[in-house]
């Protein structure tokens, strides 16, 4: 029954795997959960989930599949005098464990009611009756893996409900975000270059000994080359009015970016709304900083990384028409999207960044232009998450 | 098999919550590394000394650097060394055994009794290095190509992994490892942890500056977050510069011990300035009494 568990994790984002949760099956025959629902939490959390990102997923799908379980309170009193001498644990094969792996909950429950009629006393081990230190699925001190803890060790919380108070819901990357873990993000972003390129300046022990030997012992030195990142990055930012709502998140990535300095090289560049035949250097978009499209794609090789940041929300005039530019003094010859696909194609890697909330894109205003440009562009939201996604893609070849 | 099992139940200088002990339980019990995450100043180099001492264990400790390779933790092979001697020609330079010197996690597999192994800060070293320890750490043997010798682990090393995510860690790697992320102490516990430090602090001491404490931990605009270490120095500053319990939450006295940035000072005491006196910092938190 506990597969379920498995992919219910799955679903709910927490990266689990096989191998991981045969590791739990080898604690649980341990008996490392201490056969209550709060070990089980605790022994799942340390065994499936490996990052304090993820225990707040964890907690969600361990509150949704676990909240029917708490037993009630009446009767728990009357069977917690039955339970109050306990057999050692057991020790339970993985072949008997088999046995017992169909019951499903809704099950255990009926026969849980059914049994409480019937038995009228104290019972321990054993496999049947409400007791401790047996293989009966109800009762505590046993080891039935779907059974149904009543009392035990004293807890001060049931493990539902310390999955449902979310502790950790602060450490979920895809809400929270800073310039640090920008910048840890970014770190992926790197290419180790090759021997063929670079200067000979780390000492090749090997090649030294080889050397040496080859002279008959008079000492001769072979020089080799170290391995760069090679990563060229681009970024460019949309700095008009309708991110403004956005310019913290923006600053803090433009920062993150900024303090980078594994990249070999990082350019800036802005524009106002969407991209037509000028770029320009600062975020004001001041034509004295202004550079040609056409010059920025010979300057820059088509191995540089180019990240857009962009809401990619503008009136669809000002994407598919010429002249359709917000700005009543600039005329476009060429429509933005042609830019954009220009630009797209000029590069091996590109991707689009936007700080709206990757479930909002489909609602709102800028909807039809958002959908537009991601039909041009892999588009990613703007959080931790989201660019990690971004430098996967940005890292693959194609 | 019950009986053999170990137990960790932390030690007298150092408070393990319940859920870290089991996380250190299931760990040992299951044989595979374990990894802990957390804050600065949450105590994860000192688990594993801790562990050493109350599992009565030698702890061996390799740290790691930006320019470890995960070959050093196994052996070094001193090729200089043979170089120079064979110059001379005054040492036996036939026997490469002779330049072969095991490095912390040889050191532990050939340990004759089980050690504790701490590998501190994992994160620091190459993205690449956890991935190439994963044989080593799951079958607990190495092969030396140079002499053809293969080093097994006599005693399979309780292995503990320290990491500041500086770096994110191969999924690989995670796969294979028992994690905890060490929360920062609550009030509660951080009481716990400052008695077993200073067992004879005044009460009254305590509570004001862990209400401080807490008050400049709550700001959200701070750099750095003072952390458990700080804390620990200020209570110290507090009982020798002989401060009395009511001037702590008024002034915050010796307040550089704690915060280690300028544009935090100037943050602070200005929020204490707007706030005033009338609201000290125990008053603010009346729920830690």
């Amino acid at each position: 029954m506990f597969i379920n568990f498995f992919y219910l994790l799955k679903a709910y984002g927490v990266p689990v795997t096989i191998t991981e949760w045969m590791m739990l099956t080898e604690a649980l025959a341990l008996g490392m959960a201490h056969s209550s629902l709060t070990g089980f939490y605790h022994l799942g959390r340390a065994v499936l989930v490996k990052s304090e990102t993820h225990y707040d997923r964890y907690d969600l799908a361990f509150y949704s599949y676990f909240q029917g379980i708490e037993t009630p309170v009446e009767l728990t009193e009357k069977v917690l005098q039955w339970l109050e001498k306990a057999l050692p644990p057991r020790y339970i094969s993985p072949e008997e464990r088999q046995k017992f792996q169909e019951w499903d909950l809704d099950e255990l429950r009926r026969q849980l009611e059914q049994r409480l009629k019937e038995q009228d006393g104290e019972h321990h081990g054993g496999s049947n009756w409400i007791g401790t230190g047996g293989t009966s699925p109800f009762g505590h001190s046993g080891y039935h893996p779907a059974g149904i803890r009543i009392g035990g060790e004293a807890v001060n919380q049931s493990a539902v409900q310390v999955a449902a108070q979310r502790n950790f819901r602060g450490f979920r990357t895809d809400t929270t975000i800073g310039v640090r873990q920008f910048e840890v993000a970014l770190r992926k972003l790197r290419q180790l270059s090759s021997k063929e390129e670079g200067p000979r300046e780390e000492l090749d022990l090997d090649e030294t000994v080889q050397e040496t030997g080859n002279k008959g012992g008079l000492l001769q030195l072979v020089w080799t080359r170290g391995r760069k990142n090679m990563v060229k990055v681009a970024l460019v930012m949309d700095s008009g009015g309708s991110m403004d709502p956005y310019m913290r998140i923006c600053s803090q990535l433009f920062t993150a970016m900024n303090r980078s300095s594994h990249f070999k090289d990082l350019r800036f560049f802005f524009f106002h709304n969407c991209i037509y035949q000028h770029l320009y250097q600062e975020p004001s978009c001041s034509l004295s900083s202004a550079i040609r499209t056409d010059d920025f794609l010979r300057m820059l090789s088509p191995d540089y990384k180019l990240i857009v940041l962009g809401d990619a929300s503008m009136a669809p005039s000002e994407l598919t028409m010429p002249g359709g530019s917000i700005d009543w003094s600039y005329s476009n010859d060429e429509p933005g999207i042609a830019w954009l696909q220009r630009i797209k194609n000029h590069f091996d890697h590109a991707v689009w960044l936007n700080p709206i909330p990757a479930h909002f894109w489909a609602r709102v205003t800028g909807n039809y232009t958002i959908a537009k440009i991601r039909s041009i562009f892999p588009m990613y939201e703007l959080t931790v998450e989201g660019l990690e996604g971004a430098i996967k893609k940005l890292k693959v070849r194609q | 098999m019950q009986d053999h099992k170990i137990s960790f139940t932390g030690t007298e200088d150092y408070i393990a919550s319940k859920e870290l002990q089991n996380s250190v339980n299931v760990a040992v019990a299951l044989g595979r590394p374990l990894l802990i995450k957390g804050e600065p100043g949450t105590g994860k180099t000192m688990l594993a000394q801790s562990i050493a001492d109350g599992l009565g264990k030698k702890l061996l400790i390799w740290n790691i650097k930006s320019t470890t390779k995960a070959k050093d933790g196994l052996y070094i092979y001193d090729t200089v060394q043979r170089l120079y001697d064979s110059q001379f020609g005054d040492h036996d330079v036939s026997d490469i055994r002779h330049y072969i010197k095991m490095g912390r996690l040889g050191e532990a597999f050939l340990a004759s009794v089980q050690v504790v192994l701490l590998i501190d800060e994992i994160d620091k070293a190459d993205l690449e290095f956890p991935n190439d320890l994963l044989w080593e750490l799951d079958v607990m043997n190495f092969n030396i190509p140079e002499t053809g010798e293969t080093v097994h682990a006599r005693h399979r090393p309780i292995v503990v992994i320290t990491s500041n995510a500086e770096k994110e860690l191969p999924d690989a790697f995670l796969r294979r490892c028992i994690f905890h992320y060490i929360a920062f102490p609550d009030a509660a516990m951080m009481s716990d942890i400052i008695a077993v430090h200073y067992p004879d602090l005044e009460q009254k001491l305590l509570d004001e500056a862990l209400a401080a404490f807490y008050w400049l931990r709550g700001i959200g605009s701070l750099q750095k977050k003072p952390s458990t270490s700080e804390l620990l120095d200020w209570v110290q500053a507090l009982t020798v510069g002989g401060i009395s319990p009511e001037q702590i939450g008024e002034e915050l006295p010796f307040l550089g011990v704690l915060l280690k940035k300028d544009h935090d000072f100037t943050t602070v005491l200005q929020r204490l300035h707007n706030e005033g006196a009338q609201a000290k910092p125990a008053s603010r938190f009346p729920h830690l009494r």
